[in-house]
């Protein structure tokens, strides 16, 4: 400050002294001690820890936090450099960590080391560095949950029962991959495939509560819950419960043609009733094919008046389309496009057999082109004992509903060979007594089924995760003739399948 | 220059028997002697009570040569740090009792003039540090103080501070003969500091590394006391620097040399 004012201020030489102890000539210090005659008379890590043990878990791979918390770290990460200096207690001892490193041991050693350099300032004023090595050793101690899955792997506390009450099993594949994409069962200890769903059993109650809440964010469900006392204290008023979630999941699937109950139709602004089912999220989309209407019902208004599908997509009838005329230009309702038309169609099977046209009115103006295929409800053969249809005295009911368009002759041409891409499945547990051999393929259709509708809606896929499927090889042949392409999925769209997955869920958890 | 050459002539003429020069010692269990002792070239100020042996060797380094007074200053023991003074004479801040001062003046020779001094900074062994020619004194004191300081002792006074530290008689030590100041100070104010003083000066420690330098020892032309800290280099740096080893009391060489430097100075 001084110079800076243009003061004259002599040059200071800093001059040198004898170290106290040994007497080198050394520049003066806080301490007048030359560094190693410091170092010998005292040394900082002193009272520092030097060993300390960590409790740690093979099973689950965590160490405890004593008293009850467990950290998951892996060998040499920063978690694990954080946990161990923890230990240490440097800051208490008025010591200021400058640096940790890990030096390198076997794993199965059951040691990790670590290289510590600390500061600490000593004798008036002085501030001395010193390194330390402090050798943790891994005590194995399996954690409480480690030990009651060990003891018995079925004990579980909490049990969800998903139910559908369906002919196929096409929403518990699709609420498979979400419940993967989204890891909603990880801590499921057992899930089990069931006659109309699915069991998952939790080894806690809130990891049970979590899942029916994840449940009811995808699916219109309505669920209860039961709980039986398995044991308790009355001395220290403990008690133990096993709890069991029903959960249900409303019987309508996308594609289902329905007739809406007349309550639920007046309800709608006199909708339908006979409408499509066009999604299903924790909400069901319907729309009424002949005018274009839309409507939501959440699960609240879905279980309060409970309604069936007329007719199911099993029952779907493969149309051929013999002209189009649209009514109406094509419009964007709810997310997706449908254009009102009239149409000509003729079913497959009667197709050169006899004359049967049917004149009909249908949504999917824009997707049809005469000599296309499609699917829809043949209610003109549909001998239907709905009750809910009786209800309507003057309904006129149309002849065909067509509900999407078919690619199967397309299809029939890539039949056996594989897919670009694969999807994960859950590790479930199937009761074999249960099950015949139709049941096998009955699933393995299905699943088939459930594939291809993955690959005719972008909007199914939105949420789940497709993965590369190694062995495809795209053919040679793939030449593109046709002018309109089958529906695929594309690349990009695709994961990389990691390959850091545990040996339980390898390559043959995969389905293709 | 001269001074030391003068010096040099003197002492190759004083027949040398060699004293112990530096004797390391603690007051109850305390390596602070400097703290508790008051020594000069002609008498030396011990604090009262406290240990038998810390006077008792006082007592046997000195006893035929100078006085060994046992005492207080203003009712403490911390007399080193409260007085300051020299063979002409010692100054006792304002917080004496005048039974101490009267005890002091009974028991110290004749020819040593003691002063008590009303000066707000009442440590004046902290504030002065002198030797029988020059005294370096803490920027603040009065100028009346400084009048006196030149006049009861006898001194040149200069207003100085050591490394930056204003508290010059805490942070240096010197007698005659040389000088041992705060291992801090740099070159430039060693080779200023010895100008002044005429004395070659050296930085250094004691007490196995203090730099308050003046409380652990105290020194005289011909002996120094240290605290038992004290490490054989520090020792031996103290021993060369205050020339202990050549060193024995005479009046004689006293006076010529008084006489000497009075004559050039």
């Amino acid at each position: 400050m001084a110079e800076e004012a243009g003061m004259f201020m002599v040059h200071q030489t800093i001059g040198s002294v004898l170290c106290c102890k040994c007497g080198i000539p050394m520049q003066p210090n806080a301490a007048n001690m030359c560094v190693k005659c410091l170092r010998s008379e005292v040394d900082i890590t002193e009272g520092l820890k030097k060993n300390a043990i960590l409790v740690h878990c093979p099973e689950c791979d965590t160490y405890l936090d004593p008293p009850s918390t467990r950290i998951r770290a892996q060998l040499e990460s920063r978690e694990l450099l954080a946990f161990c200096l923890k230990k240490l207690k440097l800051k208490p001892a008025g010591v200021n960590l400058v640096n940790a490193e890990f030096i390198w041991t076997e794993p199965h050693s059951k040691r990790i080391k670590l290289r510590v350099r600390v500061q600490k300032e000593v004798l008036n004023g002085a501030i001395l560095e010193q390194a330390y090595v402090v050798e943790y050793v891994q005590q194995e101690h399996m954690c409480d949950s480690c030990t009651r899955v060990q003891a018995n792997p079925d004990q579980w506390v909490a049990a969800v029962q998903l139910r559908q009450h369906v002919a196929h099993r096409r929403t518990f594949f699709y609420l498979e991959q979400l419940i993967l994409k989204h890891d909603a069962a990880v801590r499921a200890i057992k899930i089990k495939q069931m006659d109309h769903g699915i069991d998952f059993f939790f080894g806690n109650r809130s990891h049970g509560v979590k899942f029916v809440e994840f449940v009811g964010k995808v699916a219109p469900v309505r669920s209860r819950s039961d709980k039986q006392l398995v044991s308790h204290d009355t001395k220290s008023n403990n008690y133990n419960y096993k709890y069991t979630f029903s959960v249900e999941i409303s019987p309508i699937c996308r594609e289902d043609l329905i007739c809406l109950p007349p309550r639920v139709a007046v309800s709608l602004g006199n909708l339908g009733p006979l409408v499509i089912c066009t999604k299903v999220t924790n909400s069901i989309a319907l729309l009424d094919p002949f005018t274009l209407r839309h409507c939501f019902l959440d699960a609240d208004q879905y279980w309060r008046t409970p309604f069936k599908s007329l007719l199911t997509s099993r029952q779907l009838v493969e149309y051929i389309v013999f002209d189009v005329d649209f009514i109406s230009p094509e419009v964007n309702i709810g997310g997706s496009r449908y254009a009102l038309a009239d149409a000509q169609v003729a079913r497959v099977s009667d197709f050169g057999k006899n004359d049967t046209i049917f004149n009909i009115k249908t949504h999917l103006g824009h997707l049809l082109k005469p000599g296309d295929y499609a699917l829809g409800y043949d209610l003109h053969a549909a001998n239907s004992n709905d009750m809910e249809l009786d209800k309507y005295k003057n309904l006129v009911i149309p002849e065909v509903i067509l509900v999407k368009k078919s690619y199967e002759e397309k299809r029939q041409r890539k039949r056996g060979k594989p897919r670009s891409w694969k999807l994960k499945s859950l590790n479930m547990e199937v009761d074999e007594t249960t099950r015949g051999r139709g049941d096998q393929e009955k699933s393995n259709s299905e699943y088939e089924q459930f594939l291809r509708d993955l690959e005719e809606n972008p909007e199914l896929r939105f949420n789940m995760s497709l993965y590369r499927n190694k062995e495809y090889q795209p053919s040679e042949m793939a030449s593109m003739t046709d002018g309109e392409d089958m529906p695929s999925i594309p690349l990009e769209e695709l994961l990389a399948d990691l390959e850091i997955t545990d040996a339980e869920d390898e390559d043959g958890d995969m389905r293709a | 220059m001269f001074v030391f050459f003068l010096r040099q002539f003197l002492f190759i003429s004083v027949p040398d028997f060699v004293f112990v020069m530096a004797t390391r010692l603690q007051f109850e269990n305390n390596c602070e002697v400097g703290v508790f002792s008051k020594l000069t070239n002609a008498y030396c100020l011990v604090a009262i009570g406290g240990s038998e042996s810390f006077y008792s060797t006082f007592e046997s380094e000195l006893a035929d040569v100078i006085p060994v007074v046992k005492t207080s200053i203003a009712g403490t023991r911390i007399i080193g740090r409260l007085c300051a003074g020299n063979k002409d004479g010692l100054l006792v801040p304002h917080t004496t009792t005048d039974q101490e001062l009267q005890h002091l003046r009974n028991s110290l020779p004749d020819q040593v003039v003691v002063q008590r001094i009303e000066e707000k900074l009442s440590a004046l062994g902290n504030c002065i540090a002198c030797n029988d020619h020059v005294a370096l004194a803490h920027t603040d004191l009065d100028r009346e103080t400084e009048e006196i300081i030149a006049d009861v002792l006898g001194v040149e006074v200069f207003r100085q501070t050591i490394a930056g530290n204003i508290l010059v008689g805490s942070y240096c030590a010197f007698s005659n003969r040389g000088g041992l100041v705060h291992p801090h100070t740099s070159i430039e104010d060693l080779d200023e500091l010895s100008t002044l003083l005429q004395v070659p000066l050296v930085a250094g420690t004691v007490n196995r590394g203090s730099e308050v330098i003046a409380a652990g020892m105290s020194v005289n032309d011909w002996t120094a006391f240290c605290g038992s800290d004290t490490t054989a280099t520090e020792l031996s740096v103290i021993e060369s620097v205050f020339k202990l080893r050549e060193a024995r009391p005479s009046a004689i060489v006293d006076e010529m040399r008084k006489s000497l430097i009075d004559s050039y100075v």
